[in-house]
Formats: structure tokens, sequence, C-alpha cells
């Protein structure tokens, strides 16, 4: 009844949005797709090369395979730090003591604060410390590496500490007064009762520290730009650098974000499987 | 055991004031360095000002103008505010369309927009800012167009989840009250909607507002946002006036504080809604 009577309004409903989707993704996602296949320097001069660009992707430097692997590196050691950290404080943080909401907000803030803000910030107080040691942060790929990790837990650890502590708080009251009653210790009501119940939203932060950490762009771009030469550029940073700063690379750097989407979308896939198969455990 | 509550309960509050203090610890340092000449910043970036170091408001005399960024943050308001309202308006009436008009073709545009939000931005960036380019959308006003189009995927997917929660009776009931489908949806399915909207509000806010590429691709040449004017005062390594920098910083911290002290309830249920949904 109601699909009849709204249907034919789909001009006012739909269109708006659709014109601007189609015109700023679709379009230029397809495009994007057809270029990887072409040498171009703008839309209209494209030649079909076939799979020349992704060839070169891996034959003309290994800045690829550099960016892959540092993005990877510093993905697994991400994700691993943000999320320990942020599941300790709010385990301290669901405690009843008085004054935890003051520490919630504090820890969130910075989640707030842009990536190219986050990255300048970061570098004055690196290049500060390693200052005593007469270096700076683009001396070592190690510095920037670290920094890097640092940033994002700094970042990410008030917001997944939120998720935690939503989760935690879904833990049965009387299944814990249970346990007490019953002699458990606390990492015994930890291991048998915080952590089947909080597994969800261990998926759901692994999940988006994974995907936020190999896309990131910004704070990459500000703390070091990649220096020292190419050496911390995480995946994203290098396709810009290769469409926007080598004439004559732009195909080259279409194909390889066709590598990084696929990468990402089977990231997605992976993510939906196990959420799948999790809720009909 | 009472006693020994209270002794853990020291510790952690210890432990907790350690990591409030490592927090805030950044934010300060750039507040402090603020105030000091440039050179001093390099050289000692840890010390509080002093009499020698201390320039008072030198440092952001000189970073708002040479970044312009007074027209940068009238800039990043406009675009953020305009954006949001406009991504709030069309994107709650496509996902209750979608939702209440199923057939093949809206089936097929919900999974576009799903997927729309897997794909990397450096995937399109390129043709999307040619594009941009060619259609003359490369300005303030244009940008929101643009912005409509990326920030569509998360925006529908999260309303259209939320009117899957409401009773199509409601609506039936405002249908035989002689109501169009226009009235329905802004007197009686909208008002409804407040919370998610609320929630989208918020996440396209805190994206568009810290966003850096789009805007730098799109409108970077003539027009600068926060995030362009801080890069911008970058420049090449070593040559950069420190003193601006940290000025500038300080500038852009201070909106999004201020937004977060003011909305705080809303912006935390919203990232969570948001996370855990998306």
């Amino acid at each position: 009844m109601i699909k009849k009577y709204v249907g034919k309004y789909f001009p006012i409903f739909l269109l708006p949005t659709l014109i601007a989707f189609f015109v700023s993704f679709v379009a230029p996602f397809v495009i994007g797709m057809y270029l990887s296949f072409c040498e171009f320097t703008t839309v209209s001069n494209a030649r079909f090369v076939g799979l020349e660009n992704y060839v070169k992707v891996f034959s003309s430097s290994t800045d690829f395979l550099n960016a892959l692997w540092f993005t990877v590196k510093f993905t697994v050691v991400s994700v691993i730090a943000v999320n320990v950290l942020a599941f300790l404080l709010a385990l301290i943080l669901t405690r009843p003591m008085k004054g935890t909401n003051a520490f919630r907000t504090g820890f969130f803030m910075p989640n707030l604060i842009g990536g190219i803000v986050l990255g300048y910030i970061w570098q004055i107080i690196i290049n500060g410390v390693l200052g005593y040691f007469g270096v700076d942060i683009t001396y070592a790929a190690k510095y920037g590496f670290w920094g890097l990790v640092i940033l994002t837990c700094w970042q990410q650890i008030g917001y997944m500490m939120i998720i935690y502590i939503a989760g935690i708080q879904n833990v049965p009251g009387d299944m814990l007064e249970a346990a007490d009653i019953d002699g458990a210790t606390y990492f015994q009501k930890l291991r048998y009762i915080i952590l089947p119940t909080v597994s969800s939203s261990v998926a759901i932060c692994t999940f988006l520290t994974l995907t936020n950490s190999f896309k990131l762009f910004d704070q990459n771009l500000a703390l070091t730009g990649g220096a020292p030469g190419k050496e911390t550029a995480m995946l994203a940073l290098d396709i810009y650098k290769t469409f926007y700063n080598r004439v004559g690379y732009e195909g080259v750097g279409q194909a390889k974000a066709v590598i990084f989407f696929i990468i990402v979308a089977l990231i997605a896939l992976v993510q939906q499987y196990v959420t799948r198969t999790r809720e009909d455990l | 055991m009472e006693k020994r509550t209270k002794r853990i309960d020291i510790i952690f509050y210890i432990i907790l004031t350690l990591f409030a203090v490592i927090f805030i610890a950044p934010v300060f340092i750039v507040l402090m360095n603020s105030f000091k000449g440039q050179f001093y910043i390099t050289d000692s970036p840890f010390s509080l000002p002093d009499a020698t170091t201390f320039v008072g408001l030198s440092n952001y005399v000189s970073g708002l103008r040479k970044t312009g960024f007074l027209s940068a943050f009238l800039y990043s308001l406009f675009i953020t505010v305009s954006s949001v309202a406009v991504i709030v308006f069309f994107t709650s009436m496509s996902a209750w369309y979608i939702s209440r008009v199923k057939n093949a073709f809206t089936r097929t545009l919900y999974f576009a927009f799903i997927f729309s939000m897997i794909v990397p931005f450096q995937m399109v960036m390129f043709s999307m800012s040619k594009i941009a380019n060619a259609m003359r959308l490369d300005n303030p006003i244009g940008i929101i167009f643009i912005y409509l189009g990326f920030g569509a995927g998360l925006s529908v997917f999260l309303f259209s989840g939320f009117v899957s929660g409401i009773p199509k009776e409601v609506e039936e009931a405002a249908m035989i009250d002689g109501a169009t489908p226009v009235q329905m949806y802004f007197r009686v399915v909208f008002p409804m909607m407040k919370p998610i909207a609320i929630t989208v509000a918020i996440l396209n806010s805190m994206w568009i507002w810290n966003d850096y590429l789009l805007p730098y691709l799109v409108i970077g040449n003539k027009y600068k946002t926060i995030p362009i004017a801080v890069q911008y005062l970058q420049g090449g390594y070593g040559s950069r006036d420190m003193g601006a920098l940290m000025a500038m910083l300080v500038l852009s911290i201070i909106p999004v504080v201020i937004f977060y002290l003011t909305c705080q309830k809303y912006i935390i249920k919203g990232v969570v809604a948001g996370a855990v949904k998306g």
C-alpha cells in the first residue's frame, strides 16, 4: 500500500542523492577502473595499454611492495597495541569508582582532532625527544614507524575504550555475583565471564582499528611525509605520491589504487564472514 | 576486604592519572610552545616559556597572516555545516524511500551505497577531482554536492537501519488521513528519525571538518580549509615557521574542543552507534 503510494515520488526522495552519488562516486569509480589500464595525464588523453600499469607497479620500483610491507607491519602492531590498552582502560573504568566519567571524556578527546593536526602535534614532540640524541624523526624508518604507532594509539584508544566499556557493561551482574560466591578469582571471572560476553566488541574494535590503520593517510603525510626517502610511506601515501609527484606515472598510480581497493575489499569480506558466523553461534 | 579494595583503587587512580597526563601532555606542549619564539621551539620544546623565549601573541599574528586562517576557518565552517545539513536532509529521504519501496532497483542501489563505504578514497580521487573540475564543482558551494555523494553510503545505511524499526502502520494511518507522501515524510517520519539524524550529523561533521585530501584536490588551489592551511604552513622541511605552526595547531584544536564539550553526550553515543552498526 505504502509502496505504490510513495513509489512515484522517486524524483523528490531519491533523485538528488542519486545524482550526487553518481557524479562523485559511481562515475569516478568506473572511470578509475578503466584508467588503470591506460596511459594518461588527464582523463581525456587516456590511451589503452592493457596490463602494462599493473606490471609496472611491481617492476618499475620496489616502492609499492615496501609500502605494503610497512603498512602490514604497522597495522599488526597498532591493532594489538590499541586494543590491549583500550581494553585494560575499559576494565579499570567500569569498576565502581568515583570520577570515571571525567577520565572517559578526556581519553576520548584526541579522536576528534584531525589527522593533519595530529601529525604535526606528534612531530614536534617526537622531534623534541629525539633532539636530545641529535637526530629527528626522518633520520631512520624505525623512528617514523614507532611515531606512527604512538600517534595511532593516542588517537584511537579512547574510541575503542568506549566500545569496550559498552560491552563490559552488558556482562550480567548476577553471574559475577554467583562466581564471587563460588570463590572465583578475578582472572577466572575475566576469562570465563567477561571475555566471552565482550567478544563481539573485540571483533568490532579489531576490524575498526584494522581498516583505520590500513587506510591511514593524513597522519602519515603530516608526521613523516614518507621520509627518510620513501621508507615510511604507507600504501595510501605511496599511491598519492605516484599520482601527483611523478609525471607519466598516473596510470601506475591508478593501478596501485585498484590493488589497494581489492585488499581493503578482501578485509571487509573476511569481516562480514566472521560477524556472520558469530551470529550463528 | 574493604581495605584491600581501597588500596587497589588507589593503584588504579595512579594508573589512570598517568594515562590522563600522557593524553593531555601533547596538547599542553603545543599550547606552551605557541607562546615561544620559533627558534626556541626546536631547541627546547619541553621547557616553559620564560623572559627570553616568551613572545606573547606574535606567533598567532604571523600565523594568521601567513595562512589566512580566518578565511580558512570560515570556509571550513561553511562547508561542514552546509554539507552536513544537505546530507541529513537528502539521505534520510532516500533511505526512507529505499526501505519502503523495495524493488530490484532500490535493492541494487542500497548495495551500491554499502559498497561505496569500503572503497578507499585513493581509488576515485583522480577521476573524481577531474569530474568536479569539468562540472565547475570546484568551489565551496560545489563541494557540498560532492560531499553529499561521498557521505551517502554511511548515512543511507544508518538511516535505513533505523527506518526498518519504524512500524509501517503509522505511515499508513497518515495516508488514510489524506497526507501526501511529502507531508507524511516531513510531519510523521522525519520527526521520529531525530536520534539517528543526530548520529549521522555528528559522524559527518567530524569527517568533513577534519578532511584534508578531498578538499585539497577539489578546491585546494583557490580555497583553503583549516587542514589545508595547516599543511600549507609546513612548506619545505626546515624553512617553516615553527611558532606560527604551533599557534595554528592551537587555533585548530579550540573549535573541536568547544564542539566536544558542548555536545559530548551525543558525540560519544553517536560515534559508538556508528561504529557498532557499521
